[in-house]
């Protein structure tokens, strides 16, 4: 429970840099965190005291294994976050370039 | 399980300073820190492929995030200015909704099994077939590339379309000057 509560506490610091911080490339940082909370508490979720990770290694054992299914979805999840962080941080790159800041009150000011 | 919770306050607090530091690449390096005891924390719950595939996303996440830097600057100059209206209320209205956010998250978790104690109920279907219906001695494999096949179509579908999205920002050639 109090691990589950620390993945929460790692969210809401990702969620504290997405909503009050000013700088661009914080933001994408607190999306970062966000994805790695929810990962992790996936993982934990899954996890049993004891027990194997999920490869077989013989056949007629009986089989005593972390449960594979979390793990199959965060595979999944982990590379999409790499495709969502890299095209956040391009478009933060366009920003910059047309306004030379990363501060989005100064951003919000000038017009295009 | 000590490792894991000490593995966790130090995320917290390399988590902390990467939001609130003023230099850029050094927050960078502290999501780097979180990422690879992501990785650790992966390994000692039993989930090695896990463990390999975030350690190659966070080497490609820490070089994109430092080459965007470079090209640009490294210094948040908004560390450290004088607190406006509109940030002061972001600031009231994060804590407002965190604290909603955990109480409900409190009451969420402790309907789950706890910790180290999954129940896996679809999960005993997976491993009792796994290896006679598919062939493959991974378990993750066989969920990711077979039983749920359409999901990972999904995802390489939505990773193609995050590649054209990037190529089309950052190409040069026909770009309105």
């Amino acid at each position: 429970m109090i691990i589950f509560l620390s993945c929460i506490i790692l969210f809401l610091i990702g969620l504290y840099a997405i909503v009050t911080k000013r700088n661009l490339i914080k933001i994408v940082i607190g999306f970062a965190f966000i994805e790695y909370a929810i990962n992790l508490l996936f993982a934990l979720i899954g996890f049993r005291r004891g027990m194997l990770a999920p490869i077989i290694t013989q056949v007629d054992m009986p089989h005593k294994f972390v449960d594979p299914i979390p793990q199959a979805l965060v595979l999944t999840a982990i590379v999409i976050a790499l495709g969502t962080t890299a095209l956040m941080l391009s478009v933060v790159l366009r920003i910059y370039n047309r306004y030379k800041t990363f501060d989005i009150a100064e951003i919000r000011k000038l017009k295009g | 399980m000590i490792e894991l919770y000490l593995f966790l306050v130090f995320m917290i607090i390399a988590a902390f300073v990467a939001t609130e530091i003023k230099d850029l690449l050094a927050a960078v390096i502290s999501l780097g820190a979180v990422g690879f005891s992501v990785a650790i924390m992966f390994i000692l719950v039993q989930a090695p492929d896990l463990a390999i595939v975030q350690i190659v996303v966070e080497v490609v996440t820490i070089v994109i995030f430092v080459a965007v830097i470079f090209r640009t600057t490294h210094v948040d100059e908004t560390i450290g200015k004088k607190l406006t209206s509109s940030h002061v209320l972001s600031i009231v209205l994060y804590a407002f909704f965190a604290l909603i956010f955990f109480i409900a998250m409190v009451r969420a978790l402790q309907e789950l099994p706890a910790f180290g104690n999954a129940t896996m109920k679809v999960a005993s279907e997976y491993i009792r077939l796994g290896l006679p219906q598919t062939g493959g001695a991974n378990l993750v494999a066989d969920v990711i590339l077979d039983f749920r096949a359409l999901d990972t179509l999904g995802e390489a579908t939505v990773l193609f379309t995050s590649v054209i999205g990037v190529i089309a920002l950052m190409r040069s050639v026909g770009r309105k000057k």
